[in-house]
């Protein structure tokens, strides 16, 4: 059988339509520049990095114990953060379901779910220190307990696992709601109790689903610069440890061949997150489920159930809180009253606040509708047309999810700093406002295009072929038709980009040139420092900043979204 | 509407298409050859993965044939996209544009085509006339019924002025009768029209209302080509036979002929048919009897006994055994007739110029 005539009339079809072919060469050349060639000079660098090809520089760092002890830093913390945050996620998600709640509690769990979105990603250990802290207000001055150290391994894992759980609880609260009540009343109505019901039926049905929120949350803990940074002290993880390797050692070979150390383990948490526990989640759970479970009644496991996760997201949200409060505090630590407003006033009067806030908000406000249109004309391309190179984006997209920010941030320092391959050739975009949009948009890629494919994939294909079949042409079709029928979809991608834009920080730092002030960078800075009150600041802008964003998006889809009008049948 | 009508050609036309599972390459089309005629309303029926679908969305350009080339008229379009061929489908799940109404709906290819706004407006009121949707034309296509969404669909396929009018299944979400009045809709809308139609359906009497010609597929190829009246009465093996409405085969060998006439011995009982004159004394040959062309009586037929007899309104529907084979029969207006119960043993009766011999 020969194929070759329908695949050359496919070729000759899609050449027939040159806005389809530039928008893919573009494409693959971006995907291919920016998200390959650093991850690859990375390789080539830390074979060949002092000149001759071998394993020298992997000897070198697997004998420097900061290193190997970084490994397995990295890997317990991980783990565990992994583990509390699924199990952590899995009882919000529970309760959520399966027990209704007052006004109240529902207030605090979405509160819960939207914060740790609208917040830059290490404020949690900012608050963490000063509740903690040695000048914490819980342990000092509630408690008189003066040398509590927060710093280290403890505090790393309980922060990220207040900043992490949320994503699990979201996702499994997505399967929680679709399983089928039936199943479960089955095994009420063959005589289970409903211990028993959640033991030998919701479980294993969660099971593929726990083992895939625990598989993300350790790439995220793993991949997480921040935390660890202001709050790891001594205790160094992957991330960190290839940071100073370039900041302080200036052994940008080693860092190179840390990076490779550090994209394998995340590759490889990846692969099997990716291949085989989605897979299994979404065999063991198909279609939604028609109508809601039955609810739990019983006042014995309703109660302590409702008040413990109401406790956890209260702390939670103090937590949050705490960051605002920590900006007013006129010195941390020794003096709490009156409040002042004098550290806001130091972030724009002495410490440059409002270039920071103007650079930010600038290349984040350029970032995102570059974002958002090419995660749409990506899961477009991957969704609903046949090309051959359709393989090759949907796969170097999805690469970009498990590639760690430091890892790129070192890949675009030894894939950009000399030029390409060290020639020279695009030399000019290193250290320039433009990689940094560039790094910004690749970030938040993987999140837009995931949201968009997912929701390309509820549109029946014969709409848009129906379009085509009428005459429109790929642009006209994607314009006319797939834009306005996923226009929801694209404007919280559009802020989303935003907001994970100007809240990045790993990849960032280590491409960021004195012209440019980035606020996460200034916090960073400030709280290394030890200025809390002044990081805070920051810190609270940035929230106000971001939450407005949201709150804006959510206001325009409501009145001008398509959707609404569309899903009233 | 003046416009030259296009008739549709295959010549050879395959199309390969890899298994998911097996990851084996396989024809889902093979080798069909077809000649459509300008005008006419050809229906591709045929079972779920028998081709009809992919043979139709070729047509269209959806899908590149592997071998051979589709003319539309005398112009050879496998190198044409969907949007430069000069066809227009009607797809199964309607796929109306959710965000456009449904004046804007049917306006949206005369749009593309840059025709003028005046003529636009007077060319979709009268489509919308046409499919008895005048006055509908503001409202959003989920404030439809699906009959009218269907309507809005075929209207928008019709505005264009398409050559060859496309239908891939697109009464088989509507409810039992409305399927069966939008399908006079359709064949009296295309009559108007005087468009080339092709229709994709599984439904065969969907396919006996509606077409001129009917093509038969199976496994990917044409099994038979002819009228409603032809593949009913000349079926030209057991799948076509038995796809087409209900079919009884009964086998027999071939005992004499004289002259036109063979006879046949079907479990000891002579049956005197009209034979072909390639047909062979001692070979076997299937008959093909209708269920609604034979009866039960006393006597005067082949014996047989009832296995199964049930009341369905306007006729009985019996199953009897002739010697090992089961036949099934219908026997229409039952109120006067006398009515055999299970295990009764009676006569299979019926005009022998009714059956067809395979």
């Amino acid at each position: 059988m020969a194929r070759g005539q329908g695949a050359a009339l496919d070729r000759k079809k899609l050449m027939a339509d040159p806005i389809m072919v530039t928008t893919i060469v573009l494409l693959i050349t971006f995907l291919t520049l920016f998200i390959l060639y650093p991850l690859a000079i990375l390789l080539v660098d830390s074979f060949v990095g002092d000149g001759s090809f071998g394993f020298s520089i992997f000897k070198r760092i697997f004998a420097m114990p900061t290193f190997t002890r970084a490994i397995t830093n990295t890997l317990k913390v991980g783990f565990v953060v992994g583990i509390f945050s699924s199990l952590i996620g899995l009882l919000f998600a529970y309760v959520e379901v399966y027990v209704r709640m007052n006004r109240f509690a529902g207030g605090l769990f979405k509160l819960v779910s939207l914060l740790p979105v609208v917040s830059p990603p290490f404020v949690l250990s900012l608050s963490m220190i000063m509740l903690f802290g040695k000048a914490g207000i819980i342990t000092r001055f509630l408690l008189h307990i003066y040398d509590n150290s927060v710093y280290g391994y403890w505090g790393i894992v309980i922060v990220q696992t207040l900043t992490f759980f949320p994503v699990c609880y979201m996702m499994l609260k997505g399967l929680l709601k679709n399983i089928d009540p039936s199943l479960e009343e089955a095994a009420r109505d063959m005589g289970a109790g409903r211990w028993k019901v959640f033991a030998d039926v919701t479980l294993p049905l969660m099971l593929p689903g726990l083992g895939n929120a625990f598989l993300v949350t350790f790439i995220e803990s793993i991949a997480d610069f921040a935390n660890p940074m202001i709050i790891g002290g001594s205790y160094d993880t992957l991330a960190t440890t290839i940071y100073l390797q370039i900041t302080g050692a200036y052994d940008k070979a080693g860092a190179a061949a840390m990076a490779v150390v550090l994209l394998c383990i995340t590759l490889l948490m990846f692969a099997v997150q990716k291949y085989y526990l989605e897979a299994k989640t979404a065999a063991t759970l198909t279609g939604k489920a028609s109508r809601g479970p039955m609810l739990i009644e019983d006042k014995s496991v309703k109660v302590p159930l409702t008040i413990f996760c109401s406790l956890v997201a209260l702390f939670v949200i103090m937590m949050y809180i705490c960051v605002p409060i920590g900006a007013c505090f006129p010195t941390w630590g020794y003096k709490f009253f009156p409040l002042t407003g004098k550290w806001f006033k130091q972030v724009f009067t002495r410490y440059h606040g409002f270039k920071a806030f103007k650079d930010s908000f600038v290349l984040s406000l350029i970032a995102s509708p570059i974002t958002a249109l090419l995660s749409m004309i990506i899961s477009y391309l991957v969704v609903k047309r046949k090309f051959k190179a359709k393989g090759f984006i949907e796969a170097v997209s999805m690469l970009a999810m498990a590639v760690p920010g430091t890892v790129l941030g070192v890949g675009y320092i030894r894939g950009y700093s000399g030029g390409l391959f060290h020639t020279g050739v695009l030399q000019g975009i290193y250290g320039t406002g433009l990689i940094l949009i560039i790094v910004f948009v690749v970030r938040s890629l993987p999140t837009g295009t995931r949201s968009g494919i997912s929701a390309l994939r509820q549109i029946d294909k014969s709409i848009e072929e129906s379009a085509y079949d009428m005459g429109a042409d790929s642009l006209k079709v994607f314009m006319t038709v797939t834009l306005p029928l996923i226009k929801d979809s694209f404007l919280s991608g559009l802020v989303t980009a935003f907001v994970r834009s100007i809240t990045a920080i790993s990849a960032i730092i280590l491409l960021v040139t004195p012209s440019f002030l980035l606020i996460t960078v200034q916090i960073n800075e400030f709280a290394e420092k030890g200025s809390y009150s002044l990081a805070c600041a920051f810190a609270t802008i940035l929230i106000i900043i971001t939450y407005s964003a949201v709150l804006l998006m959510n206001l325009f889809i409501k009145y001008f979204g398509t959707s609404r009008k569309i899903k009233e049948d | 509407m003046e416009k030259i009508k296009k008739g549709v050609r295959l010549e050879h036309i395959s199309k390969i298409y890899q298994d998911p599972k097996t990851g084996k390459d396989f024809y889902a089309v093979r080798d069909t050859s077809l000649v459509i005629e300008p005008g006419s309303f050809v229906t591709l029926l045929g079972p779920s993965g028998c081709g009809k679908t992919t043979t139709l969305r070729m047509i269209a350009g959806f899908e590149s044939p592997d071998e051979g080339e589709i003319y539309l008229g005398d112009e050879p379009i496998n190198e044409l996209t969907p949007n430069k061929r000069d066809t227009a489908m009607v797809f199964q799940s309607y796929a109306l544009l959710p965000h456009y109404n449904v004046f804007d709906n049917v306006a949206y290819g005369l749009k593309l085509r840059k025709v003028p706004k005046e003529e636009i407006r007077e060319r979709v009121m009268n489509i919308l006339d046409l499919v008895e949707l005048t006055g509908m034309e503001a409202r959003m296509t989920n404030q439809l019924s699906g009959g009218q969404q269907q309507r809005v669909a075929l209207a928008r396929a019709l505005v264009i002025e398409p050559s060859v009018l496309l239908f891939d299944e697109p009464l088989s979400n509507l409810d039992a009768k409305l399927r069966v009045s939008m399908r006079t809709e359709i064949r009296r809308i295309q009559q108007r029209v005087g468009i080339t139609a092709i229709y994709v359906t599984h439904d065969q009497s969907e396919a006996m209302a509606l077409s001129d010609q009917i093509i038969v597929m199976n496994k990917g190829v044409v099994a038979q080509m002819g009228t409603p009246q032809e593949i009913y009465y000349h079926p030209v093996d057991e799948f076509v036979a038995d796809f087409i409405g209900e079919a009884n085969f009964l086998k027999g060998t071939m005992v004499v002929r004289e002259g036109e006439k063979v006879t046949l011995s079907i479990d000891g009982n002579p049956l005197v048919v009209d034979g072909r004159p390639d047909m062979q004394t001692g070979s076997q040959y299937t008959v093909v009897l209708r269920p609604e062309a034979a009866s039960l009586a006393d006597q005067g037929g082949m014996p047989c006994e009832v296995v199964l007899s049930c009341f369905m309104g306007s006729y009985q529907n019996y199953h009897v055994k002739v010697g090992d084979t089961l036949v099934k029969l219908e026997e229409h207006n039952p109120k006067n007739k006398r009515i055999y119960q299970v295990g009764e043993f009676c006569s299979l009766v019926f005009d022998p110029a009714s059956v067809h011999v395979l």
